[in-house]
């Protein structure tokens, strides 16, 4: 069986394992929910949470990130599962891709979930940048969501675009946590003291996640200003890291898990 | 003179805070090695 | 793995020479002397014969110890990632790379903290505030932790090869970590110049004695560094010894019980 083939069942089989248990649904949820709450607690003004919106989002999808890893490991270390498929001779870096491809999709529920909120709670929207658009702006409300269209004249960047290059924040921000969460988290598994040191150990690594993906954001909501067009360098910061960490994680997860 | 207080201090903190970590890395050295023979310390 | 007969450990005190109570020896005697000298001549040049900065005035003098720290630290982690990676790629995979590979992350922990607390004294004279979140303060605040990480996974516990194939990884992973998070800063902060406080950023134009000085801070913390590193890798090397006597008398105890047991039974 090739890798990628083993990979896709223990991706499949992690799916399943959330679909019958519903962890992630009932309670990380409502963690990723409850965390954007609290922000607006903290940040108690209005322009305030409006400036920093795309940064909380990424920031409850850090902390988000640390419970799925330790829920996608503790289903291995239970019943010495990720040891028996070791000794199966399951390929590691199968094991490694599944489980990460697994959490990505369980990550990607969690952000648009975040998204979703900073739109009710904080009234985020997405909007053409530049304030010479004004002339040409008609609002128009899609499902709650209010789009700025802008004028093709002055070169604005449609909204088209600026969803364009959310989506892609989204998917390469979603691999690069998802590899570096499942690389750690192999590492942490089953060890005293792992609940507390998987934090430790991935937030300053994912610390250009948070950088890149908060600005790309930025850009393409237009907090502060931000033109969309700023925003491809970050994805390309953040595809840069996906690929990395993918790799690494890749190659330095067998000798992780072999014990 | 806030500035003297201050350089003194960045001196001394470096020190004091390496002189520490010297210390303590010497006083564990002497107490492992009265738990070792000799012929163990591949270093003599 | 070291392994030592439990029936040789106990030195009858008339048989054997007075044991070496010490991690020294004639070596680090040397070189403890020469980092002494050093540091001495690093004080009477960084607070007294060197002059004071144009721009900076009397501050610059904390440049002299707060530089070579960083540079003592930088070079450490780099020690540690090549020694993880000798422990892991040559055939023999001898303790003794993961042994210096731990004790040069320890020691680079150690100067990194020194450096980040010194450097907020600097800011605070310079630019008015101990922090100030430009690309080199934080991406140094990120690989202090980083290796506070690494030292925590050292901690796990384990075997001495499991800890050192899991610490080793890790070293080697920090090495691409480091500078990806490096470049993510730098990104980060060029963008948003009006969160530096003032446009001195350390970099001053040193000469003469003032570089001369700084040299001398280098030379004198190189000089800790190996000193450090030869006391903490034979120190670390007794407490893998330890651990594996105290295995060894377990496992002596055991069979002894075992054997008495059988010899009850019977």
């Amino acid at each position: 069986m090739s890798t990628w083939r083993v990979a896709r069942l223990i991706a499949a089989k992690d799916l399943r394992v959330e679909r019958r248990s519903k962890i992630v649904t009932n309670q990380v949820l409502p963690f990723a929910g409850i965390t954007m709450v609290s922000f607006a607690f903290a940040l108690d003004k209005q322009n305030v949470l409006d400036t920093v919106a795309p940064g909380l989002i990424w920031l409850a999808t850090t902390f988000s990130l640390l419970i799925l890893v330790q829920r996608s490991f503790s289903i291995e270390t239970d019943d010495g599962a990720l040891d028996a498929m070791r000794v199966a001779g399951v390929d590691a870096r199968a094991i490694f891709l599944g489980k990460a491809m697994a959490l990505a999709v369980q990550l990607l529920v969690v952000e648009i979930l975040l998204l979703f909120a900073a739109v009710v709670l904080y009234g985020e929207s997405i909007q053409s940048s530049g304030a010479v658009l004004a002339l040409f702006d008609t609002p128009i409300t899609v499902g709650g969501v209010d789009v700025l269209l802008g004028g093709t004249s002055t070169g604005a960047q449609s909204p088209v675009v600026a969803v364009v290059l959310l989506v892609t924040t989204l998917l390469s921000a979603t691999c690069g946590l998802a590899a570096v969460g499942t690389l750690y988290g192999g590492l942490a598994a089953g060890f005293k003291g792992s609940e507390t040191l998987l934090p430790l150990l991935t937030l300053p690594a994912v610390a250009p996640v948070l950088i890149g993906a908060t600005k790309a954001v930025e850009s393409a909501v237009g907090t502060a200003g931000a033109v969309v067009s700023e925003g491809w360098q970050w994805v390309g910061l953040l595809a840069v890291f996906a690929v990395a960490s993918g790799i690494g994680g890749a190659l330095a997860f067998g000798p992780l898990i072999d014990e | 003179m806030e500035d003297a207080g201050f350089i003194l201090g960045s001196y001394l903190l470096t020190f004091v805070t390496v002189g520490l970590f010297a210390w303590r890395t010497i006083r564990s050295g002497r107490k492992l090695a009265d738990q070792i023979p000799d012929e163990d310390k591949y270093w003599l | 793995m070291t392994t030592i007969d439990p029936a040789r450990t106990e030195l009858q005190p008339s048989e054997a020479p007075s044991p070496r109570r010490s991690t020294g020896t004639r070596v680090t005697r040397a070189i403890g002397i020469g980092c002494l000298t050093a540091m001495g001549w690093l004080v009477a040049f960084g607070l007294g014969f060197s002059p004071a900065d144009r721009d900076q005035k009397e501050s610059v003098r904390i440049l002299y110890v707060h530089v070579p720290t960083i540079w003592l630290a930088y070079l450490a982690f780099v020690v540690t990632a090549v020694s993880s990676g000798l422990y892991l790629f040559t055939k023999k995979r001898s303790l003794g790379w993961d042994r210096v590979a731990g004790a040069s992350a320890e020691i680079g922990v150690a100067f990194v903290a020194v450096t980040l607390a010194v450097g907020s004294m600097w800011g605070r004279l310079t630019w008015g505030v101990f922090w100030q979140w430009d690309a080199r303060l934080t991406t140094t605040a990120l690989l202090f932790v980083t290796y506070i990480g690494y030292l925590a996974v050292r901690r796990l516990g384990g075997s001495h090869q499991q800890r050192a194939k899991r610490s080793a990884v890790l070293g080697m992973i920090a090495v691409i970590e480091i500078p990806l998070v490096h470049f993510s800063v730098k990104m980060w902060r060029s963008l948003h110049q009006e969160a530096t406080v003032a446009n001195l950023d350390g970099d001053t134009k040193m000469d003469g004695i003032m570089l001369f000085s700084l040299f001398v801070g280098v030379i004198a913390f190189t000089f800790l560094y190996v000193w450090l590193m030869l006391h903490r890798t034979r120190a670390m090397a007794m407490e893998d010894m330890l651990e594996d006597r105290g295995l060894d008398d377990a496992l002596v105890a055991r069979r002894a019980e075992a054997a008495a047991q059988q010899n009850g039974a019977r």
